[in-house]
């Protein structure tokens, strides 16, 4: 079951704490893996570390450029065709709406939403004619509950599933499935600075009892990237715990 | 047959998987060759890099048949 092998995948934020792990996870399951984000040396270190199957595409997805040519550069290391898109590059700029100024707005428009939207369409022209392919978005539950201080982010989030519902319309008649993941609290370095208190209270709303991590989240997108996953499409699988059953 | 009705000839055969012979003037993208609606996009986004030309979205909504494609690129390689 879910085997990978002889597919490739291009994972955006592949040197961030989750785009790390579901790197790790798709090339385990036998797919070759082209690493991208913005930072060579961490991007290198992950790909030595995996070993064979294992590439690097440098890309700033602040730059609508960088976004438009990566997936024909990650195609060109890895030699061969793009048979599954993990969107998870992602950043934050959280503060209070009545403070927010227009670029920590504009700034996570770009990277969360326009990017994904980039990489999408150019990965849809080859997986159309291929007709198959596998577009995977790394959202946030946020995108559904909301969050203060998160408006930007909330609202890039919750514009992936929309995307990926019109996307999963489109690309369905070629056998392309489009789908979300959509994390709750992981354990990643941003939340380790947490003080215990917040911690306490926050893994007291979550019934499963604990913080995910961030294998929690690469399961999920193996399973969407898999064939067994052939007949799920515009769906958003929630990643919480249980924090909310939406 | 000029070389641009070849040429658009040779990509709907390409990339509609029909027989060559099926592909006459007047031959409905939709009604006759079986496309569907993603497959007129994909037709018409295969004319524009062959040809290097772009086709705007009403132009490409009124190209049903083969003959409409060959005359609209025609006419566009002319100007």
């Amino acid at each position: 079951m879910f085997s990978l092998s002889g597919k490739t995948a291009l994972v955006t934020g592949a040197s961030g704490g989750i785009g790390a792990a579901i790197a790790r996870q798709l090339h385990a399951q036998g797919a070759t893996v082209v690493l991208s984000g913005t930072r060579e040396a961490a991007l290198q270190e992950l790909a030595d570390s995996l070993g064979e199957r294992a590439h690097i595409a440098v890309a700033n997805l602040s730059d609508p450029a960088e976004a438009d040519g990566l997936v024909a550069k990650a195609e060109a290391v890895a030699g061969a065709p793009l048979d599954i898109l993990v969107n998870n590059a992602g950043l934050t700029r959280d503060t209070l709406a009545i403070r927010m100024k227009d670029s920590d707005w504009s700034q996570v428009m770009t990277v969360d939403l326009e990017s994904p939207f980039r990489l999408a369409r150019a990965a849809l022209k080859g997986m159309l004619r291929r007709r198959a392919g596998r577009i995977i978005s790394i959202a946030s539950v946020v995108g559904t509950t909301g969050n203060a201080g998160q408006a930007n982010y909330a609202a890039a989030k919750a514009g992936i599933v929309g995307m990926s519902k019109s996307l999963a319309q489109e690309a369905g008649p070629r056998g392309v499935t489009v789908n979300v993941v959509a994390p709750g609290f992981i354990e990643t370095p941003m939340t380790d600075v947490l003080p215990e208190t917040v911690r306490e209270k926050l893994v007291g709303s979550i019934p499963l009892g604990r913080m995910g991590n961030t294998g929690d989240v690469a399961s999920a997108v193996v399973y969407l990237a898999s064939d067994e996953a052939a007949w799920v499409t515009g769906t958003t699988l929630h990643v919480n715990g249980g924090m909310a059953m939406v | 047959m000029s070389d641009i009705a070849d040429k658009v000839k040779k990509i709907v055969v390409e990339h509609l998987g029909v027989d060559e012979s099926k592909v006459t003037p007047d031959a409905s993208f939709i009604d006759d060759l079986g496309a569907d609606s993603l497959d007129t996009v994909e037709l018409v986004m295969a004319f524009e890099e062959a040809f290097s030309v772009e086709i705007p979205e009403d132009a490409a909504e009124k190209i049903a048949t083969v003959k409409d494609a060959i005359d609209y690129i025609e006419k566009q390689k002319a100007a």
